[in-house]
């Protein structure tokens, strides 16, 4: 069992984040729906990650932990996906190859387990990267 | 109980008119004809969640004050700032965004809104080599090919298959919703006999435990007459499982694949046996699928404009279609995600004639993407105060940017808390457009659409083109005294 995986940390739209967003951000769906990751079944396995168990996702921008869900619609080795969000975008490339626009889709990232780290809420995510 | 119909959904660029609202006691109690979004929407007024009163930052914690001591501190902080940013106005309606224009100008600061981290490089490549596109009343009567790259409708804009493509009935196409459910039935037949076999009452042939990415043979039906349906994305999507085609591209290889459908229009022979984990034969047939169909579009998404490349993958899309309409009809379009983030572009494209990133530090408009584009102007730490509408970059920018945003006083104006209401110096709370105040909103296809006021905002509570206007009559005031202390 490995370590430590290289992966693409690819971020978008799920329709779970979509509903929530609508809802109201402070809502427990928009937390449950942005601060997870879907994985390829096959580099869960490589991982010993298992559904529903926190990862550590770490960029050269940052770390953040993250839930960690199989992904259900075929395979994807060596991709991770994370909905929009404070979560995703706490760790994603600020680089805008100056035309403006940030690469959300593409950052390379290297995932680990953490069962035993949390998952912080918005409020302390917030907190703990700009202090208030 | 009134029953409201024809009401405008303010969620996606899909800008759907088809919603049929049950009002009772000045109550949403049913939304029906929405999708789950346009749902959870239409009833997010009452949640808990909403701001209720103007919120400012003293000593560390969000406090309630009035709309008018709020008002008064923004165009403070709005009149001696020397490069303020404002940011945001997609999820608002066009009258609001032509006051936001007003103001910037007025301050002299950075008018930019969400386009620049979603559609910007589309914006940027429809600049260079134009776009060859069509309203999507078109596409509903007469699209019998439809390809969606890099976007999940599914997922983004739910009812977009539904009302504008495949699943439509149109007058010169129909739909292929029956044809869907077929699938659906066959394959769900099929789970039922894996599930029998498992039980060991059918004779078990172990599945594979993981999957492993496979790139099929294109089907038959693609040569068919009637509507087809092909998505082309590093992931199975959602979407994907509904096409008639899926072909899984490996990760930042679009403009690649692309490149290699382009060469196969015109005729020319590949010499590889693969491109971006494609096989050259089954392109060949995706490219007689295109090539022989009547009218055929596309639709693309995050998919090309934020992976690498970025507005050189939407180039190379362009062009694909222009060198398609040699052949056969084709259009292409991209999903815009805000239900008005294209009024945003449009507004201020009539107003200063530039879609997004407006710079008016010099007192002139000036537009040069990279250098006047907010996350960029964030990350070289220029600004000095920012005005946040309708949008949430505490959430959506990447961190780096959001450090320097929160640097420098934040004013946000939002119906609800979000990130950066949170991280946010002042906070108003607004009427929440197109459920408790009217305007006009521009769909993905650039027809603008009227949104409805059905309920009343809660007591108090006033627009954001209100606030917006309040503000810029307060800088002017400040602006005037200044001068007259100077004389």
């Amino acid at each position: 069992m490995q370590q430590k995986l290289r992966v693409t940390l690819l971020t978008g739209r799920t329709i779970e984040q979509g509903v929530a967003k609508e809802a109201g951000k402070g809502t427990k769906e928009y937390f449950e729906s942005t601060s997870m990751c879907y994985m390829d079944a096959g580099d869960m396995k490589k991982l010993g990650v298992k559904n529903n168990t926190n990862i550590l996702v770490s960029t050269p921008n940052g770390s953040v932990v993250l839930r960690a869900v199989k992904y259900p619609r075929g395979a994807m080795p060596g991709l991770i996906y994370i909905p929009y969000g404070p979560w995703a975008n706490s760790i994603c490339s600020s680089e805008t190859t100056s035309i403006g626009t940030p690469s959300f889709k593409g950052t390379p990232a290297e995932v680990e387990p953490a069962p035993d780290k949390p998952v912080l809420s918005m409020e302390e995510l917030l907190r703990s990267e700009f202090g208030r | 109980m009134s029953i409201v119909n024809a009401v405008t959904c303010p969620v996606c660029g899909c800008l759907c008119d088809d919603i049929e609202l049950t009002i009772e006691n000045g109550e949403v109690v049913k939304v029906k004809n929405g999708c789950a979004m346009c749902e959870s929407k239409f009833f997010s007024y009452k949640n808990e969640h909403r701001t209720k009163t103007p919120l400012m930052r003293k000593d560390g914690k969000l406090v309630p004050v009035s709309y008018e001591e709020a008002i008064r501190k923004s165009a403070e902080i709005l009149a001696n700032a020397n490069y303020p940013i404002l940011y945001g106005w997609s999820s608002t309606d066009c009258e609001a965004q032509r006051v936001g224009i007003e103001l910037t100008e007025e301050v002299g600061g950075v008018y930019d809104n969400t386009a620049v981290v979603c559609h910007g490089p589309s914006i940027l490549s429809i600049q260079e080599v134009g776009i060859p596109t069509c309203t999507l009343g078109q596409i509903r009567h007469r699209a019998d090919l439809v390809i969606y790259w890099g976007c999940d409708p599914w997922s983004a804009h739910p009812r977009h298959l539904e009302r504008y493509t495949t699943f439509t009935e149109g007058r010169f196409e129909g739909s292929e919703w029956k044809a869907y459910i077929n699938k659906v039935k066959a394959s769900a037949g099929k789970k039922k006999l894996l599930s029998l076999e498992r039980k060991g009452v059918l004779k078990h042939k172990p599945e594979p435990m993981v999957q492993t990415v496979t790139v099929n043979k294109p089907p038959e039906t693609l040569g068919k007459k009637g509507r087809k349906l092909i998505v082309i994305d590093v992931r199975k999507t959602m979407t994907g499982e509904m096409a008639d085609y899926f072909i899984q591209v490996k990760p930042g290889k679009d403009y690649e694949l692309m490149l290699a459908i382009r060469a196969l229009v015109k005729d020319q022979d590949l010499d590889v046996d693969q491109v971006a984990g494609v096989p050259v034969e089954y392109l060949e047939e995706l490219v007689d699928a295109m090539v022989s169909c009547e009218f055929g579009v596309i639709f693309f998404g995050m998919g090309l404009t934020q992976s690498a490349g970025k507005f050189r993958n939407v180039d190379v899309a362009i062009s694909l279609i222009r060198d398609l309409n040699m052949r056969t009809k084709f259009a292409i379009l991209p999903m815009r995600g805000h239900f008005n983030v294209t009024g945003a572009n449009t507004v201020a494209t009539w107003q200063s004639g530039y879609p997004y990133a407006v710079d008016f530090s010099l007192g002139y408009p000036r537009y040069n993407p990279g250098e006047t584009s907010v996350v960029d102007i964030l990350l070289r730490k220029e600004s000095d105060a920012a005005l946040v509408v309708a949008s949430d970059p505490g959430s959506n920018f990447p961190r780096k940017a959001v450090e320097h945003l929160v640097k420098n006083p934040l004013i946000v104006i939002d119906p609800h808390m979000n990130a950066t209401a949170l991280l946010g110096d002042i906070v108003f709370p607004t009427a929440i457009v197109g459920i408790e105040k009217a305007g006009t909103a521009y769909r993905m296809d650039h027809v603008p659409l009227p949104l409805k006021k059905v309920v009343e905002p809660p007591e108090g509570i006033l627009s954001d083109e209100e606030i917006l206007r309040r503000i810029l009559e307060e800088v002017r005031l400040i602006k005037t005294q200044k001068m007259q202390e100077a004389a």
